[in-house]
């Protein structure tokens, strides 16, 4: 070797410095953000901030109740569609790997998982909200749950395809028909992958704005009606943070907080179910 | 094992009854659109546009439910945005502070009435902390501010109408609207009456070409960026720089005075006779001791108000609701630094909103 | 004894049957969901014909956005965004990449691995408009003390800010995906090139980045994905004009901001398809750019 053996080493402890250097410089952003929005979050939350609405604007007071229930509805609501679709599209991929179907299917998939929110809010809008002739939380909820299928299906696939296909072919072999086999022996097997699927894909749109702006619209008041606007978390911070008004900013903050707790309890979830259930034989 | 499956049992059950339910009010909601729609419905209007007269709205409209429980939701998404969401028929009412143009009311299909609400100024707000008094502006530095040609706070022109104020060397940053808004036209329309330089290269518009700056999204953005950036300077209603304690500028007016923009100012500008469709601009007012920049906000509504099976009930809330607006909701104007329409103005706006059917019939007798 | 019969042979036409709902539902939903795709890319380009028919190509490189005059030319956006994803892409890359080796080659297990780890799942975790909101208030006025230094105009927001927002955001896709394709590297080649006297930098230089060359420039890919269409948090911190930048300090706009600002509003009927059109380009970009990546991950697992 033309390079002294020192050099090369100090070249690789300085390189072994760099990378841990960076490693952990990229986690500050991180603490940052989490830290200021837990700082100017937490002076804020507190039971009044939780059960009221909104005030006028300008006025003093008011809670985010309504984005609360909102985006838990909306999210909900978005699940209830997604999961079916979701797992059943992902048992089909799980199952025909190699049919011309499941080919484009995965591409469809792929593509879904690529595309911008944004557009997904501009095709939703055209689908659902024009035709009604009303924005509507159920709109939100389909755009969403539009985001939400890729996620369900590649975490479904995944998972069963990692099942042995002994375990069908026992039950299979004992007379039970292909329905029973798959919901009540394969599915069950890989339920930990499954749902942690779900949660993670909940997670994802938890804090999604984009797709809400021209669907769910937001509303000041409190509602339950599916078919009405709805206010959502997201959707009040991005409003109420490009305001000029002080108390608007601190009521995002505080919904800022809670938004991430929820996120993360919600990975936290994800973690445990994953551990719990391991796919055991 | 046994939790596994009573989890699962736990599960499966929610999700049951879950889609069960949404089907369900998802049939209740397909038929409810058809008969009259029922109860809960009726008790909520609809509304989206300006950010102009948000700030009113609002209290105006929050009072209201006091006072009838009905929940009107207003979003401020910008002028340009109410007018395209009432041509698309997902909103009862928009509203905008400039009116309909030839297209946009083409695009309509059907005729839909301007409904003076109040008048408000645009403030020319700055946010220089290092300049104690009030500064003063003549429409010349204005427009070559937002032309984009003087680019310091210590500019000779700027000095030379603000005698004996220290001004800083800092740049300025011009703040705007990102959105389509009528505060924007009524801006741009005052900038085109004053500076021919500006009515070329630029015009007059809800979303015009900006030579220069930034864009906030609403009143509330440009708002905030002024708020929060050393040196901006940008164009908001009155009422926001107000309840943001934000400093914003004389300007001098077609007679030459510089005039602090409030009530006052505000009602001088728009004391003029209204033309029988309302449609009118403020701008660059004769009057004496008038704000220059200031205008009308107009709710727009369909003339006939069956479409897309409303029911009548939903009509006449609308109706009665804009006719509180433009009476007992005037009371809310001057706190909120608007001004109230004048007696004549009002006479104008009840008679157009008296044009207002539905099936052909007059709403409001 | 029949009559048993006969219920058992019921019993098991209706699970006959069952089975084939079963089967043809499942066969539905796969159909569903590409047809689902598909009238995605339907809508968007039917919503945008009178755009393409108006302005053909002459769409993506006018120079002027003026909706009042009816010229809809995307070059300010389509530089906007290319500018604020290539560079947030360079300034994420040194990490992403460092995170990829450290959790691949250097410490696969151990306490801090998993915290850091954990660390970047959090990162893809938190929403986009909490990054928009923390940037606006944290981000900018830094920005803002760094432009006055270098004496540019002190505008805070603009498409630096963005890219350094994005930079963050995009960090998790390349590392995690790095990560695995780094840790796909067989132990045999390593131990190979350390026989013969390599140093660690040496076996990661020369034979780790190597083999995994391909994996790394698929994460990077989809990184890239995800920062084109990225909404929200660039468009609190981006400027929202159309004007088009002269340096990394100016303001601009995204297709993404864009859209965001000015869908709701568009009132005329080219201007709308227009936006829709910036959709369509945005949808189609970023498809591309995720199949390739995609393919090329699925080679690299494959082989």
């Amino acid at each position: 070797m033309a390079q002294n053996i020192n050099y090369r080493l100090g070249k690789s402890k300085s390189f072994r410095g760099l990378v841990i250097f960076f490693s952990i410089l990229c986690t500050l952003p991180l603490f940052l953000i989490l830290f200021y929005i837990i700082r100017e979050g937490i002076i804020h939350i507190n039971w009044n901030f939780l059960i009221n609405l909104p005030k006028p604007v300008g006025e003093t007071g008011g809670g985010i109740a309504n984005a609360l229930i909102g985006s838990l509805l909306i999210v909900f609501y978005a699940a209830v569609i997604a999961i079916p679709f979701g797992i059943m599209g992902g048992i089909y991929l799980s199952e025909n790997k190699n049919s011309w179907l499941s080919y484009w299917c995965r591409l469809s998939v792929d593509v879904l998982q690529g595309t911008p929110s944004i557009v997904v809010g501009i095709v939703i809008y055209f689908w659902i909200v024009k035709p009604l002739g009303t924005f509507s939380a159920l709109s939100g909820s389909i755009a969403l749950a539009v985001m939400m299928l890729p996620i369900i299906v590649r975490s479904t696939e995944e998972t069963l395809k990692l099942l042995p296909s002994t375990l069908k072919e026992a039950g299979l072999a004992l007379g039970l028909p292909y329905h029973k086999v798959m919901l009540r022996i394969i599915l069950p097997c890989g339920f930990s992958g499954v749902l942690s699927g779900i949660i993670l894909a909940v997670a994802r749109i938890a804090g999604e704005t984009a797709p809400l702006l021209f669907t769910a619209f937001g509303n000041p008041y409190f509602t339950t009606d599916i078919s009405k606007p709805m206010q959502s978390l997201p959707l009040l911070i991005f409003n109420y943070a490009t305001s000029p008004y002080d108390e608007w900013h601190n009521l995002a903050w505080g919904a800022a907080l809670i938004l991430l707790l929820w996120i993360l309890l919600l990975n936290i979830i994800t973690k445990i179910t994953t551990r719990r259930w391991k796919i055991q034989f | 094992m046994k939790i596994f499956s009573g989890i699962k049992k736990i599960i499966f059950s929610a999700l049951v009854l879950t889609l069960t339910g949404s089907i369900m009010q998802g049939c209740n909601n397909g038929s409810g659109d058809g008969n009259a729609e029922v109860k809960g419905d009726d008790n909520t209007l609809l509304g989206a546009g300006s950010t102009f007269v948000y700030p009113l709205f609002s209290k105006q409209f929050s009072e209201y439910n006091k006072l009838n429980g009905l929940k009107i939701n207003y979003q401020s998404i910008g002028s340009g945005g109410g007018i395209l969401q009432l041509t698309n028929k997902t909103v009862d009412f928009g509203d905008s502070d400039a009116p309909l143009n030839e297209e946009q009311a083409k695009n309509m299909g059907a005729t839909a009435l301007h409904i003076p609400m109040a008048s408000g100024a645009v403030v020319i707000s700055y946010n220089v902390p290092e300049v104690k008094d009030t500064l003063k502006l003549s429409p010349d530095v204005l427009a070559d501010i937002f032309l984009g040609k003087i680019t310091k706070w210590n500019d000779a022109k700027i000095a030379a109408i603000n005698n004996g104020v220290q001004l800083p060397a800092t740049s300025i940053v011009v703040a705007h609207r990102s959105d389509g808004s009528g505060t924007t036209n009524i801006f741009t329309d005052y900038l085109s009456k004053v500076s021919e330089e500006w009515k070329s290269k630029v015009g007059k518009g809800s979303s015009v070409n900006w030579p220069v700056g930034l864009g906030g999204k609403g009143n509330e953005g440009v708002a905030g960026l002024v708020k929060q950036t050393p040196g901006a300077i940008g164009y908001i209603e009155l009422a926001y720089a107000m309840q943001n304690k934000m400093s914003f500028a004389k300007l001098q007016n077609k007679a030459g005075h510089f005039i602090t923009p409030n009530l006052a100012s505000t009602s001088a500008a728009s004391n003029i006779e209204l033309p029988a469709d309302s449609k009118v601009s403020l701008t660059n007012t004769d009057a004496v001791d008038g704000y220059p920049i200031s205008g009308f906000t107009w709710a727009l509504i369909y003339t006939e108000q069956n479409y897309n099976k409303r029911s009548e009930a939903r009509a006449k809330n609308l109706a009665k609701l804009l006719w509180w607006n433009i009476h007992e909701g005037q009371q809310y104007c001057s706190d909120l630094h608007y001004a109230p329409l004048s007696p004549a103005a009002i006479e104008v706006a009840e008679a157009i909103l008296k044009t207002a059917t539905y099936n052909g019939k007059i709403i409001l007798e | 004894m029949e009559v048993w019969k006969n219920i058992k042979i019921k019993r098991s036409f209706r699970q006959i049957r069952m089975e084939k709902i079963f089967r043809s539902s499942l066969v539905l939903i796969a159909i569903s969901i590409l047809v689902l795709v598909l009238a995605f890319m339907l809508t968007l380009i039917i919503q945008s014909m009178p755009s393409i028919k108006a302005l053909g190509f002459g769409f993506l490189y006018g120079k002027t956005w003026d909706p009042v005059v009816n010229i809809y030319g995307t070059y300010p956006f389509l530089l906007g965004t290319l500018l604020t994803s290539f560079l947030a892409l360079l300034i994420s890359i040194p990490f992403s990449f460092s995170i990829a080796i450290f959790l691949g080659e250097y410490h696969p297990r151990g306490w801090f691995s998993e915290f850091l780890k954990n660390a970047i799942e959090l990162i893809a975790a938190v929403p986009s408009v909490i990054y928009g909101f923390w940037g606006l208030f944290v981000l900018v006025p830094l920005v803002r003390s760094l432009e006055i230094k270098l004496g540019v105009t002190p505008y805070g927001i603009g498409i630096f800010t963005s890219s350094l927002i994005l930079a963050i955001m995009i960090i998790p896709y390349a590392a995690s995906l790095g990560r695995e394709m780094i840790r796909m590297v067989p132990a045999s080649l390593k131990e190979a090139a350390y026989s013969l006297g390599a140093t660690r930098y040496e076996v990661i230089r020369m034979v780790v980045i190597p083999y995994a060359k391909s994996g790394l420039f698929a994460g990077v890919l989809l990184s890239l994905g995800r920062a084109l269409g990225e909404t929200m948090a660039v468009t609190m911190v981006i400027g929202n004009t159309s004007i088009i930048p002269k340096s990394i300090f100016d303001p601009g706009n995204t297709m993404a901001s864009v859209i965001a600002n000015e869908f709701t509003e568009a009132a005329s009927t080219l201007y709308l398809s227009s936006l829709i059109e910036l959709g369509l380009i945005l949808f189609l970009v970023t498809v591309v750019i995720n199949i390739i990546g995609k393919k090329v991950i699925k080679r690299f697992t494959t082989e």
